[in-house]
């Protein structure tokens, strides 16, 4: 069964078509990269993903289910920016997603709850290499190091669905090739299906086992806002989630 | 030597200097004017000297009062500022609740921001004399008075400061599968704590204000009673002490607040923004 099945969506705002006729399977394990020129909707499909807005028209369904009508722990995800709270540290950051699973009330663990707690996150913290900076406070870390926080706290809930906003379009180079080999480290340890969206091209390609590009096929000069973009090229690539050389 | 003069800055001891300067120059200027006025006249009450200031700090501040046995400064200034304390905290706590509710809930927002915009129109010394007649002359209409006065900016304030946060966060903390109690208490309330501060901070004139003005019309102690008290004396030696004195209250409570800011969110130095 596919992991993402969309149906004939259809995004419109007042006076203008965002999104036409998408329709789209992904299987549990891709890494899906969305591209395409600014403001053809690839991050309007990723907000309708999270469920922070609604279709117009057609559906989405996660493993069969319609999406839920907002967002919720089966879907993480990593903004460009502001995606990790200021006021905790790496630790913190981390194991808040396991406090608001543990404790309803107070949204805080304690004792045996909550060291059992800090030995799951540290696994994460390690995984995406921050075991040095895990009291720090993200004002404190560098972009690449904030983002690497921001996957590790998306991950720690273990969502079916990861959602990546151009998450490192604010890195320099170097730092993003470090980011480009944790991310497909994680997403080969953990089998998760992945949707990323970059204005880099070649981040697309090295990243994806499917590209996805958006833009619009049809345009009237006179009223811009009257055709939306679809889904123009579905290329499949060669790499499987298996094999790790690339 | 030809920097522009926005680039050109005083160093430390400079900035102390300039900082001292207006201090000294009032100071100084109050004093002249002061001998000026008691050469002609040496019974002038309206700028006394040092001699006449030292008797009547005594006289307040360190002797007990012939009539009531107390010491009538602290007296005055125990019961001002327990108005004020009063005030403040149920001022606080009102700000906190209602000011992040509407921030975080939409229908909370729809249902209330109209009505808190009006409220906060309502000039509260207009309504003093309602608070006199429905809270009687004592002690809670002061309190009460406070509070009206600077609640509704409190809470708009904090509304606004929720509001300005990334809306990222609360969908991050969705995701992470936080409840709405869940996101307010472990994201929107650390993070609109320290903005709280800087709210009371800018609140604490106008609390004074009210503080001193309630005291002055219906009072039988605290600081701005004893003010207004002196006033039919022109006792000049006794009011400007006083006024010192509040404002150096003042200013010790602003300084706590930005040290409490400090030293409990050492996260907020760091931030970019």
């Amino acid at each position: 069964m596919s992991r993402i099945s969309v149906r004939n969506l259809w995004m419109e705002y007042p006076g203008q078509i965002v999104l036409e006729r998408i329709n789209l399977e992904v299987a549990p394990g891709e890494f899906c990269v969305l591209i395409g020129p600014s403001g053809c909707g690839k991050t309007t499909f990723l907000r309708l993903l999270l469920s922070m807005e609604v279709p117009t028209r057609g559906e989405i369904l996660l493993d069969g289910e319609r999406l839920p009508a907002e967002p919720g722990p089966d879907r993480g995800v990593v903004f460009q920016r502001y995606s990790v709270f200021p006021h905790l540290t790496v630790i913190q950051n981390v194991i808040l997603g396991l406090e608001f699973a543990g404790s309803r009330m107070l949204g805080k663990l304690y004792g045996a709850a909550r060291r059992r707690a800090i030995e799951d996150a540290d696994q994460v913290i390690e995984a995406v290499g921050l075991n040095a900076s895990r009291d720090k406070y993200p004002a404190q870390l560098s972009g690449g190091m904030q983002q690497r926080l921001a996957i590790a706290q998306a991950l720690i809930r273990k969502p079916k669905l990861l959602l990546l906003d151009e998450p490192f379009g604010a890195l320099d180079p170097g730092t993003k090739h470090q980011m480009h080999d944790l991310i497909i480290r994680l997403w080969q340890e953990q089998q998760i299906t992945i949707f990323m969206v970059t204005h880099d091209l070649k981040e697309g390609f090295t990243l994806a086992t499917r590209v996805l590009t958006f833009d619009k096929v049809r345009t009237d000069p006179d009223a811009p806002g009257a055709y939306g973009a679809t889904i123009t090229f579905d290329l499949p690539l060669e790499r499987r989630p298996s094999d790790g050389s690339r | 030597m030809s920097r522009r003069l926005i680039n050109r800055r005083p160093d430390r001891g400079g900035r102390i200097a300039w900082g001292a300067f207006p201090f000294i120059v009032a100071i100084v200027a109050y004093f002249v004017f002061s001998a000026l006025r008691l050469a002609d006249n040496p019974n002038d009450k309206l700028l006394p000297g040092l001699a006449s200031f030292g008797a009547a700090i005594h006289r307040m501040a360190f002797a007990q009062d012939v009539r009531t046995g107390e010491i009538l400064l602290w007296m005055d200034t125990l019961a001002s500022l327990r108005r004020l304390a009063m005030g403040l905290a149920v001022a606080t706590v009102l700000g906190l609740i209602f000011g992040i509710a509407t921030g975080v809930i939409p229908y909370v927002q729809a249902g209330l921001s109209p009505f808190i915009a009006v409220l906060s129109m309502v000039p509260p010394m207009a309504i003093l004399p309602i608070l006199f007649i429905v809270f009687g002359l004592d002690e809670l209409s002061k309190v009460v008075l406070i509070v009206v006065g600077i609640t509704p900016f409190l809470i708009r304030d904090l509304a606004m400061r929720v509001g300005d946060m990334p809306g990222e966060l609360l969908i991050k903390a969705q995701t992470l599968g936080a409840s709405t109690w869940q996101i307010i208490l472990r994201v929107v309330l650390p993070q609109i704590t320290p903005r709280l501060a800087d709210a009371i901070r800018l609140s604490l004139g106008p609390a004074w204000l009210f503080l001193i003005s309630a005291e002055a019309i219906a009072a039988t102690d605290g600081l701005g009673y004893r003010i207004f008290l002196m006033r039919r004396y022109l006792a000049m030696d006794v009011i400007l002490p006083y006024v010192a004195w509040i404002t150096l209250l003042a200013f010790l409570m602003d300084w706590v607040l930005r040290l409490f800011n400090r030293r409990f969110f050492p996260w907020l130095k760091n931030e970019g923004s």
